[in-house]
């Protein structure tokens, strides 16, 4: 003990141990979550083409030409066209985006909420944390995407729409696993401490609590990228999502892709791939993020 | 055990009332409602007087607290009011396609769990082999997705090697059990394997769990066969947390069979969901989502109880 006292007035940086590079590092990666890297690796393909979408095709993706209406996979169109000459291979990479912005921004402001929501409730306890507790109950009583149907009947369609209707059934889902784990954090003399020094509420919830429940928001966060790219196809799909012309995974499985499946497979095999592997690879990033943070549950 | 279910029953009270509340008034916030889309259309120019008669009719001018009462009151009275779309009662609207989106629940839930169970447990006993790899890499998968486009491909993998697609009319189970199974086989494998990827996944962990525990280590000390160990002793700890799993997934099947429904073309519960949010049918919409919201606390009691019937060892103050 009195050796690690002295030790801190003066950090002996020689004697930390070399951080190994980046290569050796991803191939640790690679080697303990095979799966999880390979979602990785998923993943920033995804985010290159939402971000690289115009450098990857020369092709406009809402360019009606007429004259390939539902043509074949080819050089000239790697995966073929819709019924209405649009070309498949561009419109799934500007998809990507469409994906991508409605995963993250969903994903985030839902599971930030959540967790705000989450930690203030048991931190505030007693009458607040009980009542808290039952309108959650009342939220979680509906299937997401039925929520989701009702917000988008109320507020229309649309990109921002979408976001706020796939977002509101995850704050319930956010809040309730966050603050299983801050109710015993809540118990820690530390937050007592901070309470006699003094801080405000909004202080002791965010600065000082908030970042201890990191581990279950990262997995709920990651879990609900995955989850929202989804979500977000379904209601495309179903008309009430993402709306023409924007190019959007489910919305190209819709109409056109199905009436001319059996002639033109491909228009309706290529978009709900895309939405696959991208809830795939989320789900197994998120498997592994989970792995890492809960030692408890690693490799079962 | 009676005081508990009965306490349970009347704890549902007051969820479901929120419900009743956040839907009507959360639907009321709709800008426009039936009346302009049934004489408007798309587009079209409306006499604002039929609209205005219209809207009367329906009771949509009335004030907010008196139309949340007549939604209230109609619970007590059995009267769930009528579709302002099709002028036909609710329930009679919701008993028509009732069947139907029940049928394919049920035979989903019996197909993931006829899937789930035997994957989940081999892939326990297997762990960290390519055995276990392969049934977490399909459970995973089977979470990624779509049912709606799963439903896609099989139909169309259907026409294009055998020419043959699954029968667009209804029949009762009653009346042609085998046309009937030809048609909605397919709609309930579609989400069945969907959820059998949750219930797989609950099987494995919870099963790797009851394996490490000290009664199987007895069990193996005493030289018992590894398969009499993993069926007849763990497994039967493993599924408890099973069917707290599969009881809830149940309700949320229900809320997946919006998307699938509208694949494979079936008038049930989802399609009318879907229809009655497209044409501001508050009157439907905030039905279904009560049923649903039903369902759904119905089943958390259905495996409280199950549960506690299950395992001696739980017993409810």
């Amino acid at each position: 003990m009195t050796v690690t006292t002295e030790n801190l007035g003066s950090p002996d940086i020689e004697a930390l141990p070399e951080r190994d590079s980046l290569i050796v590092r991803c191939w640790n990666l690679v080697r303990r979550q095979p799966l999880g890297a390979a979602g990785l690796l998923f993943i920033a393909i995804m985010t290159v083409m939402a971000f690289g979408a115009e450098v990857l095709t020369s092709i406009n993706p809402e360019e009606q030409m007429f004259e390939h209406m539902l043509e074949a996979p080819s050089w000239e169109f790697l995966l073929g066209t819709d019924n209405f000459g649009r070309d498949i291979w561009t419109r799934i990479i500007y998809g990507a985006r469409t994906a991508m912005l409605v995963g993250f921004f969903a994903a985030f402001f839902g599971s930030v909420i959540g967790l705000m929501l989450g930690v203030g409730s048991a931190y505030f306890g007693g009458k607040i944390d009980l009542i808290f507790q039952r309108v959650m109950d009342i939220f979680l009583a509906f299937p997401s995407i039925i929520m989701a149907l009702a917000v988008v009947s109320v507020l229309g369609t649309g990109l921002q729409n979408v976001i706020i209707a796939i977002m509101l059934p995850m704050i319930p889902q956010c809040a309730r696993v966050v603050r299983s784990s801050a109710l015993s954090i809540r118990e820690i003399p530390y937050v007592d401490a901070a309470r006699a020094l003094g801080y405000s509420h909004g202080r002791i919830i965010l600065r000082h609590m908030s970042p201890n429940v990191m581990a279950p928001f990262l997995i709920m966060f990651t879990s609900f990228v995955g989850q929202a790219i989804l979500a977000e196809a379904s209601l495309s799909y179903l008309g009430l999502g993402v709306q023409e012309p924007i190019p959007a995974w489910g919305l190209m499985l819709q109409g056109g892709a199905e009436e001319y499946a059996e002639s033109a497979p491909w228009a309706a095999v290529f978009p709900g791939l895309a939405i696959t592997f991208a809830v795939f690879a989320f789900n197994l990033f998120g498997d592994a993020v989970r792995d890492v943070l809960d030692p408890k549950l690693r490799s079962r | 055990m009676y005081k508990y279910i009965i306490n349970r029953i009347l704890l549902m009270i007051p969820t479901l009332l929120g419900a009743a509340v956040l839907v009507f008034f959360v639907l009321r916030l709709v800008p426009g409602d039936v009346c302009e889309i049934r004489l408007a259309g798309t587009g079209l120019f409306a006499d604002p007087e039929a609209i205005k008669i219209c809207q009367d009719d329906l009771g949509l001018n009335d004030p907010t607290y008196v139309q949340f009462g007549r939604f209230i009151s109609g619970y007590f009275t059995f009267d769930l009011g009528k579709s302002m779309w099709t002028g036909r009662a609710v329930s009679e609207e919701i008993g028509l396609r009732f069947q139907l989106s029940l049928q394919i629940a049920i035979m989903a839930t019996i197909i993931s769990v006829i899937i789930a169970v035997p994957l989940g447990t081999i892939s326990a006993v297997k762990q960290d082999t390519w055995i276990d790899y392969a049934v977490r890499t399909f459970s995973i998968a089977g979470i990624a997705m779509p049912s709606f486009w799963l439903g896609m491909l099989m139909i169309l993998g259907m026409l294009i090697y055998t020419g043959w697609m699954p029968p667009l009319d209804y029949v009762s189970p009653f009346e042609d059990p085998i046309g009937n199974m030809t048609q909605l086989i397919w709609p309930a494998l579609a989400t069945g394997y969907r959820y059998s990827a949750v219930i797989t996944r609950m099987t494995r962990s919870s099963l790797l769990e009851v394996l490490r525990e000290d009664y199987v280590r007895t069990a193996r000390a005493k030289g018992l066969l590894e398969k009499v160990i993993v069926n007849q002793h763990a497994l039967k700890n493993a599924l408890l947390p099973v069917v707290t799993i599969v009881g809830i997934e149940f309700a949320f099947l229900i809320g997946g069979l919006v998307v699938t429904e509208q694949v494979f073309n079936l008038n049930g519960l989802g399609k009318l969901f879907v229809d009655s949010v497209l044409n501001l049918d508050f009157n439907m919409t905030q039905q279904l989502v009560m049923l649903v919201a039903l369902i759904f606390v119905l089943a958390n009691l259905v495996v409280d109880v199950l549960y506690a019937w299950l395992d001696p060892r739980i017993r409810y103050a």
